[in-house]
């Protein structure tokens, strides 16, 4: 076939199977940044419109445009171009640049918020339609949910669950329609209908089958969408310029018909890297034209829209989409998977400038190629837009073709998907346990009604021991709710083309977190350290402490407090584990909170740490503000240890540090850097978001935003456009730990 | 045990240390120093009966935490203060124990040390910072309160001894970045047959509140930090006699 003509042959021709065309394919880069060009000409004029609708965007309160009337499915809008003659790479969710659609599956009351918000009104006939004819998922959970459920929500004790937005965290293997083109793919599942031909169909059949029709008919009007732009994707791709379209337009088929949270792309710069290696031999196209390909690319990538509420805003600041590109790693034969196309993605964000998105996410291995390396250290010193993740921990759990959803959840590619569950407030849960399950804020008993403490100063067994009767409350509540949840998204939400890029049989995991570790770590150190006072209002709840003495605080390296944080991560991931889960799903559990930490932080009350009522939490696993005083290597210490088997679902950790105390010159600060993530993975650390920035520059960008239009930092597992933050969120950052000296 | 174990008097560590010698450093600062330098910026240092004590072991195992970081980026130990030769016998033990376990040991001194008291210590030392505050006598005298006499004695012995100097010389305007200053300094800097890299350090007054800090006035107060434009030519005109190894 023509399409595959000078690739290696294998398993991969006669089955779907991606990695091992990769695998047999591919070519290792171990060289340096040196082969790299800039932008083309279209390329930067094509910024330079996408950066005016942007700034056009930003000055009409965050949202350009809504298409009010058109229910987005794939094939719902007609093509759309940004400038047809200056576009190497076609396609937009409708047919204008970051003109939003509507998504009214999940939830018609969050469309017609979405809209509200930036004064639009849903047309009439939508609205009609699903709240009198069509559920929709919102609706279906809502029906279900129990009052113990709807209580422990309101309290904010489990929250940010996707019971009204899209779950997402499901990466198609978009690979698959350039590799083998759509027709391939439909053949494949309609060969997987007959597999599910039983004597007994029971209700997972059925359910199993639909779903399979469901795909069938997603991939078919991917065809008709991409059909509409003048192209034919039944048949594999042929070149690189068709691979990177081929492979675009899948992406854009899913994010057509599902605004889920987090619309990562998965791991796509090595496999397009064979078609480009293909085409520089063959003399079809140059170095500076393969730059092209992947600046026009990640384009379209940092368009991506989605219509949000202003409480998903709250939740998840500076609309982000968490179009995840996963970089590098090593492959299980010891060859690095950094192929050129590594540092090609990487070096858009020098060819356009910084962004948020795609989120651009390196899987460091201490054996990853010193030219690899250097350049990403240079990156993020220069933009502040990458994060990093173990590929030496996330390999031996999850192969060398697994990519990241979202911030930090890894994922075999294809194969496997997550039902996404927030986060469960662990302070709260903390306070619930003193007060005898009542809220600390209402006093209204939220948790099953028992003793409350009443010792004058607070025991560290006796503390313990409630905690532990209310986490077993809360794990079993909390896994109930995501069933439920997940089970009307499957039903009412179902990501059909998505979920068509994937195999029949996926392995999936009930992804939990919890948000709050640091202060639980904190107050369990107080109160076992130094000694808590509780005191009591007039309703005998316990509402303020007082801490005398110091105590051993979360990230200073200090095993006397960074060991209570691991054996509360173990405590409540066992609990997890002993639920019976929808879909017989692998229970997990993330320490992240994305920016929900300033939200959860305001329905939390004083804590026996002595953090006051309404402060944020710290992010994911970072230690509280100002606490980490051992310096930088002393944090990424107690970071390393919080094991990851006990959080497959990730461990964020956000660091900020100034470009001096990297070292005096650029080369020195390459060195150090490279370093510091070299050593942090080789203890065990998972993630790391890296920040190179002076103070006096944030607080000179909230000031002055119109300075700063691409100013980007990493916040909790993802990047943001600073100016785009809310004011709190801004503080929130500038208020967390800068790391320098004197 | 019937011996005495060697203890150290110190003011504190910095686990990330990337400005005192090569790669990520493990920098201990020393309680104690013979000089008063008009700019000192780690002023709470001068008390030779402040800090904490340590024995050397225990700042193996501080040390050892750090380890793949040092190991990852070519760095190593960088013993500082104060002025770490007043407990010469206390770094050479720590010393001693870097080098069991193969750790790069830098020595940041005035160099205003008596070289009998320092010479195991520099059998030991892998790399001194030799900073050199002013090559005029006068001037040094001004300065720190003490002559410099005894510090170009100290750098001409290890340029002997061939043990690889960085020398760093603060630049403070008005105090040492005259011509005449500097090519004093390049001069003596002439005579060492081990300098290996020439750093200038832009004198900086973020070190002033620890003066006020002890309820003591700081003498700078008011000098402006050099330009980066001073800065360079500080440097060529210290490179002049430079002579790499």
């Amino acid at each position: 076939m023509d399409a595959w003509r000078g690739f290696q042959r294998g398993n991969w021709c006669s089955e779907i199977d991606v990695r091992n065309f990769i695998q047999l394919n591919y070519t290792p880069y171990e060289g340096t940044e040196e082969f790299l060009e800039g932008p083309t000409e279209s390329t930067q004029e094509l910024w330079d419109k996408v950066s005016k609708l942007l700034e056009k965007e930003r000055k009409n309160g965050g949202v350009l445009d809504v298409d009010t009337h058109t229910i987005s499915t794939i094939t719902s809008h007609k093509p759309g171009y940004i400038d047809k003659k200056l576009e190497k790479i076609v396609g937009l969710q409708t047919d204008e640049p970051l003109k939003r659609a509507i998504m009214p599956f999940g939830g018609i009351r969050m469309v017609i918020k979405g809209c509200e918000a930036y004064g639009k009104k849903v047309d009439p006939d939508v609205v009609e339609i699903f709240t009198r004819h069509r559920k929709t998922h919102n609706e279906g959970v809502y029906n279900v949910y129990t009052p113990e459920m709807r209580k422990a929500k309101k309290a904010g004790i489990i929250t940010g669950l996707p019971d009204a937005y899209g779950r997402g965290r499901i990466i198609g293997d978009y690979r698959r329609v350039p590799l083998y083109g759509v027709d391939r793919l439909i053949e494949e599942k309609q060969q997987e209908m007959t597999y599910l031909e039983y004597d007994y169909i029971d209700a997972d059949t059925i359910r199993d089958r639909e779903e399979l029709n469901e795909q069938i008919k997603a991939l078919n009007e991917l065809k008709e969408m991409a059909k509409s732009y003048g192209f034919d994707i039944s048949v594999p791709a042929k070149d690189a310029q068709e691979a990177v379209q081929w492979l675009y337009f899948a992406y854009l088929g899913a994010i057509k018909e599902q605004n889920g949270a987090a619309m990562s792309i998965g791991r796509i710069s090595t496999f397009l890297d064979i078609y480009i290696e293909r085409d520089l031999k063959e003399g079809k196209i140059t170095e500076k034209e393969a730059q092209e390909l992947i600046d026009q690319l990640v384009i379209k990538l940092r368009i991506v829209r989605f219509l949000r509420t202003p409480e998903y805003e709250k939740l998840f600041s500076g609309d982000p989409t968490w179009v995840t590109e996963s970089v590098g790693g090593m492959g299980l034969d010891g060859r690095t998977l950094v192929t050129k196309s590594s540092f090609r993605m990487l070096n858009t964000l020098f060819n356009l400038g910084p962004a948020p998105e795609p989120n651009m996410t390196v899987l460091w291995s201490t054996r990853l190629p010193e030219g690899f390396k250097k350049f990403c250290a240079k990156v993020s010193i220069k933009t502040s837009s990458i994060q990093y993740e173990s590929d030496d921990i996330m390999r031996y759990h999850w192969g060398d073709d697994y990519g990241i959803a979202c911030c930090v959840s890894a994922m075999r590619i294809g194969k496997q998907m997550q039902f996404f569950g927030a986060r469960c407030n662990l302070a709260k849960a903390l306070l619930y346990a003193i007060n005898g399950g009542r809220d600390e804020i209402t006093g209204i008993q939220v948790a099953p009604k028992f003793a409350p403490v009443e010792t004058e100063y607070l025991d560290y067994d006796d503390v313990m021991e409630r905690f532990n009767m209310v986490l077993d409350w809360v794990a079993r509540l909390y896994i109930n709710t995501l069933n439920l949840i997940h089970f009307m998204h499957d039903k009412y939400a179902y990501e059909r083309l998505q979920m068509a890029l994937h195999d029949k049989d996926v392995f999936r995991t009930m992804a939990c977190g919890i948000a709050g570790l640091s202060v639980v770590a904190d107050s369990l150190s107080a109160i076992k350290y130094a000694k808590v006072k509780p005191i009591r209002n007039e309703n005998n709840l316990v509402v303020d402490y007082e801490v005398e003495g110091d105590y051993p605080k979360f990230g200073n390296n200090d095993d006397r407090v960074d060991s209570i944080a691991t054996d509360i991560v173990k405590l409540f991931m066992n609990k997890l584990r002993k639920q019976r889960t929808y879909r017989n799903s692998m229970p997990t559990l993330s320490i992240l909170t994305i920016t929900s930490n300033v939200v959860y932080g305001e329905k939390t009350g004083n804590t026996p740490d002595g953090r006051k009522a309404g402060e944020p939490l710290a992010p994911g696993a970072n230690p509280m503000h100002g606490r980490d005083i051992k310096g930088a290597l002393a944090v990424l210490n107690s970071i390393a240890k919080l094991p990851y088997e006990y959080a497959q679902d990730g461990i964020s950790y956000t660091f900020s540090i100034v470009p001096k105390a990297l070292g005096r010159d650029m080369e020195d600060r390459i060195n150090n850097l490279k370093a510091l993530l070299d050593g942090y993975f080789k203890q065990g650390g998972h993630h790391i978001n890296v920040n190179v920035f002076d103070k006096e520059l944030l607080l000179d960008a909230m000031e002055h935003p119109e300075k700063y239009p691409q100013l980007t930092i990493r916040v909790s597992g993802y990047a943001v456009n600073f100016i785009r933050l809310t004011r709190a969120q801004q503080l929130d950052v500038i208020n967390r730990t800068i790391h320098k000296h004197i | 045990m019937d011996f005495i174990m060697v203890k150290g008097r110190i003011h504190s560590f910095e686990t990330f240390g990337t400005l005192d010698g090569p790669g990520i450093r493990f920098v201990i600062f020393m309680q104690g120093c013979p000089l008063r330098c008009l700019y000192c910026h780690n002023r709470d240092t001068w008390n030779a009966a402040g800090g904490r004590e340590y024995t050397a072991d225990e700042i193996i195992d501080e040390l050892k935490k750090y380890l793949s970081f040092i190991s990852f980026s070519g760095g190593g130990i960088t013993v500082t203060g104060g002025e770490p030769t007043l407990q010469a016998e206390f770094v050479t033990e720590v010393f001693k124990k870097c080098k069991e376990i193969e750790v790069h040991t830098a020595l940041d001194t005035s160099g205003f040390a008596d070289i009998e008291k320092v010479k195991e210590l520099l059998e030991y030392t892998d790399l001194i910072l030799l900073d050199i505050k002013q090559a005029s006598e006068e001037k040094h005298r001004m300065i720190t309160g003490v002559g410099n006499e005894k510090i170009k004695k100290f750098a001409l012995y290890t340029s002997e001894k061939g043990i690889p100097v960085w020398i760093r010389y603060v630049l403070v305007p008005g105090y040492t970045d005259s011509e005449e200053d500097l090519k004093l300094a390049a001069e003596f800097i002439g005579q060492l047959k081990n300098v290996k890299k020439i750093e200038v350090l832009p004198y900086h007054s973020m070190g002033a509140f620890k003066w006020e800090k002890l309820g003591e006035k700081y003498p700078l107060a008011g000098v402006k930090e050099p330009d980066p434009a001073q800065v360079k030519r500080a440097k060529m005109i210290l490179e002049s006699a430079f002579r790499p190894l």
